[in-house]
């Protein structure tokens, strides 16, 4: 159970594991901003203003965050002794974490270039994908379901 | 190494907590870029105006309940010491968090209300808020994460 970095840096009692699951869970609110943006946009009444002033900062985050959430979280259960990668609970977030970045990609493209273009009704559907795989992500991670 | 140690029974309570923060913080997210580009001026102010005051209304409000409805159900169950530096941290930012969420909420009606002329220092108030707010829990998800001392 102990991780493989247990020296610490900097922070008197806050080992590299530690920074690396602060980083990790930093990445989910980021991930999880950009999702909140991405709602106001597709599901709010405030149309193209609210497309306009969102749309690249949710693009950012849902990108920066969703890198960081996979990388840092690989790079965790390396570090745990407890966790290996081919644990149900990881191959799982790291599915989920698929699905929820295959619906990402075409909304983000379709909201970025030209609202038009994207069907309403599609970019809801697109968007409660999105939703509902990262809401089962953060379950998933959580529970860790067979750990 | 919590994660990998913690009891069943505190999922729950912490899937609650961790959802309401990710919803708070999320939502003071959108508010800061919606509020600037709002404060930018040109199409859109009023609308923009008005979907900062409804993102602290229906995103922030409800977050920050879920949060600290979660974070004192896990402390029930967690026999945490109440003088550790990352309990402090956290209590600290979620009770002063709330005044200064309230107080954002009250200065975006101010400058919803204020319409075409623009948001005005009610809306940079708003914006700045967002802002701090969003930094302290930066600082908050930090001391949960590492819980220093």
């Amino acid at each position: 159970m102990r991780p493989a970095f247990s020296r610490r840096i900097n922070v008197p009692g806050v080992t590299t594991y530690d920074w690396l699951l602060f980083l990790h869970v930093l990445a989910a609110f980021t991930l999880v901003a950009g999702l909140v943006a991405y709602a106001v946009i597709v599901l709010g009444p405030d149309g193209d203003a609210a497309r306009r002033a969102l749309v690249a900062p949710a693009l950012a985050m849902w990108n920066v965050g969703g890198i960081g959430v996979l990388v840092l979280g690989v790079a965790l259960a390396i570090d745990v002794d407890a966790y290996d990668l081919l644990d149900g609970w990881i191959v799982a977030a790291i599915v989920l974490w698929l699905v929820a970045s295959a619906a990402g990609g075409p909304l983000s493209a379709g909201l970025r270039d030209d609202a038009r273009s994207l069907d309403r009704r599609r970019a809801r559907m697109l968007y409660a994908v999105m939703a509902a795989a990262t809401a089962a992500l953060l379950i998933d991670m959580i529970f860790k379901p067979g750990a | 190494m919590l994660a990998a140690l913690r009891p069943d029974a505190w999922d729950l309570p912490l899937l609650v907590h961790v959802a309401g923060a990710m919803l708070l913080v999320g939502a003071l997210v959108v508010v800061a870029v919606a509020m600037a580009g709002a404060l930018r001026g040109g199409e859109g102010t009023t609308v923009l105006t008005r979907l900062t005051l409804r993102t602290l209304l229906l995103g922030a409000l409800p977050g920050y309940v879920l949060m600290r409805a979660g974070a004192a159900w896990i402390a029930s169950k967690e026999s945490v010491p109440d003088d550790a530096t990352w309990v402090g941290i956290g209590f600290s930012t979620a009770d002063g968090g709330l005044l200064l969420v309230v107080i954002a909420t009250v200065l975006a009606w101010r400058a919803s209300r204020r319409g075409a002329a623009g948001p005005g220092a009610a809306g940079r108030a708003t914006a700045a808020l967002a802002v701090v707010l969003v930094l302290a829990y930066a600082v908050t998800i930090w001391a949960m994460t590492t819980k220093p001392g």
